[in-house]
């Protein structure tokens, strides 16, 4: 497991220094530059300005001098923020992010997990149309959209939640209820698809030879069997999730990563960019070392040696 | 019960199925006896209805399926009549199955302790520990070596024959009276499938279980069953002990079925199978449903369903041939081979209950 372990991790330290590098060369094939009224500048204060963001050396010079950085956890200054180093503002915007981000995926996931469990058991009635339906308007409806429409009927007109803003349980709610859509009818979908499976399977059909009920059968063998497979797709959930973010953190204001991520690259912020996606993609890469570890676990099948 | 000798009586079992298509008439009038204790064998090609009859004797028909008319007797009450909750309580305890494909039966994420413990549990009430160890005294039975740590295991760590033998485990573990078991060896290589019918018959014997045997391999009945059924598009079309059905076959299906059942003599080389396919169930024909691939078909087979004709008190066959008015016919070279061995085995049938009748004479004097 150790061994493992590590293995994993030098894959993901590798992943994200290459995450890290094509960013970099990305940013510097990108038009426009950071300074917003460069035009009103005269090319001494550009070249003054360039010079002390390092700018005004060649490529490969940043691109070293930039690795170093990240290395000790620096991942420059910020454009936009001048005085502002970019690992202070992703750590003080992480939080939030975390908060519905993490809100969003577990309520998704685990309503999902019984929106499709039922849609299976009930196959072909009009419990599973309904909820079958409910998967594809959550899939189809973008989050953004869902996101003005729980802000106006149950912020707005029933008054039920704060429109936006940040600062306390109450003000997670909308934005929760707007990222846990999508992924909950991923999940629903999925989860409908391998319950029916592995309802027709021939261990299913074992169980009600031996004179196990309904009940039991999904319990003991039906819900275990089908769950395993729904752990593969947490990892594209979360870039479902995190992609959304960015969208409703802007929409309820909220002081979060995908917030500022939109803010940085309205505004050229090269090295809040730069942070932001290592941070993304770190994250990401957490979320899949997590669920292949907790895959390993509750498959019998698949052991993690060496 | 007709008979005191029975553990099942089915009679006049009709099943439909609705699909879109239509009905299909999937079982068409199916009455058999089981035995307490013997092994009947259902024999017939694919489609035939074999695995409809056991399921119904399971109540496990798919929700499509529509009891036409029937009775299944056990324990003097009709299954068929039985509620779901009912029926989930005679299964598992009083009539057990087992399935083709070990590799598919058991449970990939539980334990098989735990698999072969759960019909106890479910019926039993047992506590765990007791169930577990009557679970691991069943794996020692069923022939699972270093049964104490394969207990904690889990199906993938077992091989196909020694997972069939798990799925035996969990169907005696309760000892049933009566065990389904729908081709248990078909998915198994020969020398697998040869010890997983060895281990069924000592079973048999320890237990006493009786055993409904469905197979299209008539090879396998040979040392398996006591008696045969041959179904054919939804009905038994003949019925007999072993002996009869293998060596005085009446029934041109039978002598298909025969004909195309590897023997040692056989070997690899090629086997004429029946030539044309069962009729549509959907809309089956009026007369013998097998006149269309009968080439010793009579006109009456066309108009009028045979009635099962006796051969001898065990052996029945439904085909008109048996008729007094129907034209002898010679039956295929090998069948005829058949019979000539019957004859020789009725013989020395005769000559030891003779024999002993003679010893019996010389003790009393
Ligand atoms: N759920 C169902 N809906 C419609 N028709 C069905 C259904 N189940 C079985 N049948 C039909 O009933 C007939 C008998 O099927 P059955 O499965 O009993 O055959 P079998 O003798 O067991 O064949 P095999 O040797 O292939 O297992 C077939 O014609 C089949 O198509
Ligand atoms: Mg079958």
């Amino acid at each position: 497991m150790a061994k493992y372990l590590g293995k994993r991790i030098f894959y993901i330290i590798l992943t994200l220094f290459i995450v890290s590098t094509i960013t970099f060369f990305l940013m510097k094939l990108m038009p426009g530059t950071p300074l917003t009224n460069q035009a009103k500048l005269t090319p001494t204060q550009i070249h003054q300005i360039y010079k002390q963001y390092g700018l005004d050396k060649p490529v490969w010079q940043q691109y070293l001098v930039y690795l170093g950085g990240i290395i000790h956890g620096n991942f420059g200054t910020s454009f936009q923020f001048s005085n502002q180093p970019v690992s202070y503002l992703i750590s003080s915007r992480l939080g939030p992010s975390l908060i519905i981000g993490g809100q969003g995926m577990v309520l998704g996931v685990l309503a999902g997990l019984v929106v499709g469990a039922v849609g299976a058991i009930k196959a072909n009635t009009w419990v599973d149309t309904s909820a079958t339906i409910i998967s594809i308007l959550f899939i189809s409806i973008p989050s953004f959209v869902l996101a003005v429409l729980l802000q106006y009927y149950l912020g707005l007109k029933l008054r039920l939640f704060p429109i936006a803003d940040w600062g306390g349980f109450m003000y997670t709610v909308l934005p929760t209820l707007a990222l846990a859509a999508s992924p909950l009818a991923e999940t629903a979908r999925f989860m409908r698809t391998e319950m029916v499976d592995v309802l027709s399977s021939d261990y299913i059909e074992l169980a009600k030879a031996k004179g196990l009920n309904k009940v039991g059968i999904i319990y003991h063998h039906a819900l275990r069997n089908s769950l395993i497979p729904v752990v593969t797709i947490i990892g594209p959930l979360a870039v479902n999730i995190m992609t959304g973010s960015m969208v409703v953190e802007n929409i309820f204001s909220i002081p979060g990563i995908g917030e500022q991520f939109v803010k940085s690259i309205l505004t050229n912020d090269y090295p809040t960019i730069m942070g932001l996606t290592i941070v993304y993609s770190a994250m990401l890469c957490v979320v899949l070392l997590i669920t292949d570890i907790v895959y390993g676990l509750i498959d019998p099948r698949i052991r993690i040696n060496k | 019960m007709e008979n005191e000798k029975d553990v099942l009586e089915v009679r006049n079992l009709k099943i439909n199925f609705n699909t879109y298509a239509g009905t299909v008439q999937a079982i068409r009038d199916v009455s058999f006896d089981l035995r307490k204790g013997e092994t009947l064998a259902i024999v017939g090609e694919s489609g035939s209805g074999k695995t409809v009859t056991t399921r119904s004797i399971m109540g496990l028909n798919s929700p499509n399926a529509v009891i036409d008319s029937g009775t299944i007797m056990f324990k003097g009450q009709d299954l068929l009549k039985k509620s779901r909750k009912q029926m989930d309580q005679i299964r598992g305890r009083d009539i057990a199955e087992i399935f083709q494909d070990p590799m598919t039966s058991l449970d990939p994420t539980m334990k098989i302790g735990k698999q072969i413990a759960e019909p106890l549990i479910i019926h039993k009430g047992m506590k765990r520990e007791k169930a577990y160890a009557q679970a691991l005294e069943m794996m020692k039975l069923v022939g699972i070596e270093n049964a104490e740590q394969r207990i904690n295991n889990y199906p993938h760590q077992f091989s196909g024959g020694m997972r069939q033998r798990i799925v035996i485990a969990i169907a005696l573990v309760n000892y049933p009276e009566i065990l389904i078991a729908d081709e248990p060896t078909t998915a198994l290589d020969v020398t697998i499938q040869a010890q997983i019918l060895d281990l069924m018959k000592e079973l048999q014997a320890k237990t006493n279980t009786s055993i409904i045997f469905i197979t299209h391999d008539l090879g396998v009945v040979a040392g398996m069953a006591d008696r045969v059924a041959v179904m054919y598009a939804g009905k038994i079309v003949e019925y007999g002990t072993v002996d009869e059905i293998f060596y005085n076959p009446k029934h041109p299906y039978t002598w298909g079925l025969l004909n195309s059942m590897p023997t040692m003599d056989t070997g690899g080389t090629e086997l004429p199978s029946i030539p044309g396919t069962p009729p549509d169930l959907l809309d089956p024909p009026v007369g013998d449903a097998f006149a269309a691939r009968n080439k010793y078909a009579l006109k009456i087979d066309t108009e009028k369903q045979p009635p099962f004709f006796k051969v001898s008190d065990t052996h029945y066959a439904a085909t008109w041939l048996l008729d007094k008015r129907a034209p002898k016919v010679t039956p295929p070279e090998p069948i005829i081979e058949r019979q000539k061995h019957y004859a020789e085995l009725v013989h020395q049938e005769i000559d030891k209950s003779k024999g002993n009748h003679v010893e019996e004479q010389e003790e009393q004097l």
